[in-house]
This record gives C-alpha cells, sequence and structure tokens, in this order.
C-alpha cells in the first residue's frame, strides 16, 4: 500500500469542496424549485469562518478553566476528607494537628458549598463588575481573564466532588492491606488508591467538561467573543435566525470530539479489568 | 519468649463490647487457630493487633516489647515511630477478599511494599518476590493482574505479597471464606508449608480440618471473651466450655 501525503489529500478535499461550492451555486442562482434554500445554505457556509473562529474562545476557556480547576480540586477533595489516621493520644501536637485538620475540612467544605450553591451568573458578574467595585485592585481588564477566573473557581468545587466520591468508591481494604505491608497514609493513596480512582473520575470529569463547554455560553453576557456571542451578534446584524444551526452543529463537534478523547482515555486507565 | 502478647484488650463498636478483657499469648513458632460463631470478635482481635482497628483498652506487645497501651480509647503508652512501624512489620497479614492491588500485576503486588517500604532496589526485590510466588506455586502468574486470577491464586498471591515484608508472625483473616471449596486446599498447602517451616502464625477460620491437624493451639472465642484455649485434640474431643461444645455440634 502506497502512503498518500497529507498535501496531496488536503488539495484533492479542497477541490472537491471547490466543486461543492460551484454546485451550490448552481442551484442557488439557476433559479430551480429549491432555488430559496441553496441561498439559504450559501449563507450559512459564509458564516462558519466567523463562527470557527470565535469557537477557539469557547474551546480556549473551557480547556484552560478545566485544567486550572483539576490541579486546585484535588487539594480540595483531599482536604474535605482529611482526618487524622493514627489514634487518639494524649501528645499537644497531635491536638495541634487534629485542630488543623478540621480547619481544612471546614474551609473545603465551606468552599464547595459556596461555589456549588450559587449561579454560575453571579460568580462570573461578581468577579467582573463588582469586585473592582469593592477594591480597584481587582479591575480585571481582560474579559477573558475574569471568565476564566470565574470558571476555575467553580468548576473546582465540582470536579472536587467527583475527585472525592471517586476515592471513596475505592474499597477500604485496599487502603488496609496497603498499611498492612507498611505504606504510609500518603504512599497509599498515591500508589494505591488514586491511580485506581483516575479511572472512575474520567465518565464524570468527562460530563463536567461538557457542561462547562456549553456553560461558556454565559460569557456572551459579559460582552467576551465566544460562539455564541458571535452567533447572537450575527443573527441581530444579518436578521437571519438561521445562525444558530451552524452554531449548534459546532457545538456537537467540539462535543464529539472531547467524548471521543475521554473515552479514549477510560479504556487505557482500565487495561487492567 | 513471646511473639504476640495482649493483655485485658476491650473494643467497643458504639455500645457492642465486641472485645471483653481478652488476654493472649502465642508463642514463637506457635500455630494458633481462633474459631468461633460469628460475631464473636475474632477478626476484630486480629485487626486490633495490626492497628487496623483501634483499642479501647488493654496493653499490645510484639516481641516483647510494647507496641501500644490504651486507656478510654487514648493511647497513653506506645513505642517511638520508627518503633511502632518496624514493629507492625512483624505482622504480616492476609485478608478475608484478598485485598490485592487490582492495578498492578501478581509480580508488582510482591514487589511494590519492599521497594517503598523497605527501599529495596528493583533486582532484589523482584529476585524475592518470584522466589514467593514459587513458593506459592504461581510463578507462571507473574505477570497476570489479579482480576484474571482465579480466588484461590489471588489469595495465594496476598501471601506472598506480606511474606514478601519477611514478617515474624503472620495474621490471617479467614484466608478461605471467599474462596470456592475446591480452591481452598492450593491456600491450605501453601498455609501448612508456612507452618511447617516455623512461622508463627494466628489463623482466624472455619476450616476445621487444618485447625485440626496443623494448629498447636485451638482457641474458641464467644461473645468478645476467649471462652476456652487448648490443643486441638482436647478441644475439638473434649470440649469443656459449653458453648463450645454447642458450636462444634452445630458445625459437624
Amino acid at each position: 500500500m502506497r502512503l498518500t501525503p497529507a498535501c496531496v489529500v488536503i488539495s484533492k478535499w479542497g477541490q472537491k469542496l471547490d466543486n461543492l461550492w460551484a454546485w451550490i451555486d448552481g442551484f442557488a442562482d439557476g433559479g430551480g424549485e429549491h432555488a430559496a434554500l441553496f441561498v439559504e445554505l450559501r449563507k450559512i457556509i459564509g458564516w462558519l469562518p466567523a463562527l470557527i473562529e470565535a469557537s477557539w474562545i469557547t474551546l480556549a476557556l473551557t480547556v484552560t478553566s478545566v485544567v486550572t480547576a483539576l490541579v486546585f480540586s484535588v487539594f480540595l477533595a483531599l482536604g474535605k476528607i482529611a482526618r487524622v489516621q493514627s489514634q487518639r493520644t494524649k501528645s499537644i501536637g497531635q491536638l495541634v494537628t487534629r485542630g488543623i485538620t478540621t480547619a481544612i475540612r471546614w474551609i473545603s467544605s465551606g468552599y464547595v458549598f459556596f461555589f456549588r450553591g450559587t449561579p454560575l451568573l453571579m460568580q462570573l458578574f461578581f468577579i467582573y463588575f463588582t469586585l473592582p467595585l469593592i477594591n480597584p485592585v481587582f479591575n480585571i481588564k481582560s474579559r477573558f481573564a475574569a471568565a476564566w477566573i470565574a470558571f476555575s473557581l467553580n468548576i473546582a468545587a465540582y470536579l472536587a466532588e467527583i475527585i472525592r466520591a471517586a476515592i471513596q468508591s475505592i474499597p477500604k481494604g485496599q487502603l488496609e492491606a496497603a498499611r498492612a505491608v507498611g505504606l504510609s497514609y500518603m504512599q497509599s493513596m498515591r500508589l494505591i488508591v488514586l491511580p485506581q480512582a483516575y479511572k472512575r473520575m474520567i465518565p464524570p470529569v468527562c460530563n463536567e467538561f461538557i457542561m462547562v463547554l456549553k456553560d461558556s455560553s454565559l460569557v456572551s453576557i459579559i460582552a467576551l467573543t465566544d460562539l455564541t456571542y458571535k452567533t447572537t451578534m450575527l443573527a441581530s446584524n444579518k436578521a437571519s435566525s438561521l445562525v444558530y444551526l451552524p452554531a449548534m452543529a459546532i457545538y456537537l463537534v467540539m462535543t464529539a470530539f472531547f467524548t471521543v478523547i475521554f473515552n479514549r482515555a477510560e479504556k487505557k486507565l482500565g487495561g487492567y479489568e | 519468649m513471646s511473639m504476640i502478647r495482649c493483655e485485658k484488650c476491650n473494643k467497643y463498636f458504639g455500645s457492642l463490647h465486641v472485645l471483653q478483657d481478652v488476654d493472649l499469648t502465642v508463642e514463637q513458632g506457635e500455630v494458633v487457630c481462633v474459631i468461633g460463631p460469628s460475631g464473636a470478635g475474632k477478626s476484630t482481635l486480629l485487626r486490633s493487633l495490626n492497628q487496623l482497628e483501634p483499642l479501647y483498652s488493654g496493653k499490645i506487645l510484639i516481641d516483647d516489647e510494647l507496641l501500644l497501651h490504651c486507656e478510654k480509647g487514648v493511647i497513653v503508652e506506645s513505642a517511638s515511630r520508627r518503633d511502632r512501624k518496624r514493629l507492625l512489620l512483624e505482622m504480616g497479614m492476609v485478608f478475608q477478599s484478598f485485598n490485592l492491588f487490582p492495578h498492578k500485576t501478581a509480580l508488582d503486588n510482591v514487589m511494590l511494599a519492599q521497594q517503598i517500604v523497605r527501599g529495596t532496589n528493583t533486582e532484589t526485590a523482584r529476585e524475592i518476590a518470584m522466589n514467593l510466588l514459587v513458593k506459592v506455586g504461581l510463578e507462571e502468574k507473574a505477570d497476570s493482574y489479579p482480576l484474571r486470577l482465579s480466588g484461590g491464586q489471588q489469595q495465594r498471591v496476598a501471601i506472598a505479597r506480606a511474606l514478601a515484608m519477611q514478617p515474624r508472625m503472620m495474621l490471617f483473616d479467614e484466608p478461605t471464606s471467599a474462596l470456592d471449596p475446591e480452591l481452598v486446599g492450593d491456600v491450605l498447602r501453601v498455609m501448612k508449608d508456612l507452618a511447617h517451616g516455623g512461622m508463627t502464625m494466628l489463623v482466624v477460620t472455619h476450616e476445621m480440618g487444618f485447625a485440626r491437624e496443623v494448629a498447636s493451639r485451638v482457641i474458641f472465642m464467644a461473645d468478645g471473651c476467649i471462652a476456652e484455649d487448648n490443643t486441638p485434640a482436647e478441644l475439638f474431643d473434649h470440649p469443656q466450655n459449653p458453648r463450645t461444645q454447642q458450636f462444634l455440634t452445630s458445625i459437624l
């Protein structure tokens, strides 16, 4: 079998696309029975470059927010399940450790309670509009940065619960077996519990990721030019509601792409089953 | 010299008094089987020795060294952190549900703790692990993941994993209770070999044949107390305590 170089493939596809345009033009300008339909189709295709450009913002915001939130949420999750492992003793040191552990647990739980319990839209408003009024230091010029911060903080609360649930779904016997052969709590977590928990996190994290991808349309309210903002602009400027169709199609393509990626990751991590 | 000694051990689950002033001594080289009805506190006793369950009150001595002394759920006296770790590592533990690490191969299961806890280098750890897998008859399964092994094979890997830390005594918590009947024999054979090799063993079991044949002493527990403690021949053939008699007639 002969391998076809990539550039040849692209130019072949380009040629096919050119043929397609000519074909659509033929119908649209030919004045046939369905000419009006093809005129609309030509409009839709004409909007695509602008929509695709705006969807990069959607994509960038989603990926950066989820990645930031993932790092943050591991600490939140471990904070929420933090317990002093050893049995109570009389030492002052242990008393202090117990106090700190309880404080960490309360702070983590309070964080999750707040950010899950209030609307993302209001959190976004608060960070973009209210914080600068409280203190000019918090004046975030970039709309993207404001959206990124609000989304990261919000997603972290949800991911923390996903990670906590995944950790606690690993049978207790695993931790006991690890402790029985002499591993410390942190070693047992790192080498035994977390590697098994990763796999269980993937489906809910994928779920969350797709939700964020769509929730990112909220940023159109602070006039960040994401896919939704661009779509509504086009709809009002060109006075055509048809623009929602290609916009939704682009959202679908993005979610489909990430679903495939997450499914592959799940299969790869679960090789031992 | 006693390997394990517990004195006046008490333990509660809520209001349930699961261990009531339990005194137990296991001498070096002894194989002690613990039998009794479910809920008698057999597993809890084993798990308390290994610190998997906190004790309410009592003393535990390993190898004649104080591991810990509890009163009212608080440790009032204990070995230093380092000594405690060392003493706990003298006890290998085998669980009813195997608890192998499913994301590691059989060989990795046996190698892991040696490398992490003892800092053994990879080649030595692998050599020790392979020797142990040969000993339990599973050298050809070294690269298999636990979920691809039968229950009996998993339990034998679990025994090898515990032995890899070179413990001086082994605790078995109903090692054959989760197994299909035809797989029990393989595991018991490995345990018999261990006993004949001079390992000190404390075995919670329902395998009366094993207890009679291998044990140097059999302990009958009921309602959180040690009701009878005797040689297998005496305990099985001439039980003194009425609870023991009742239990033995109900299972035979």
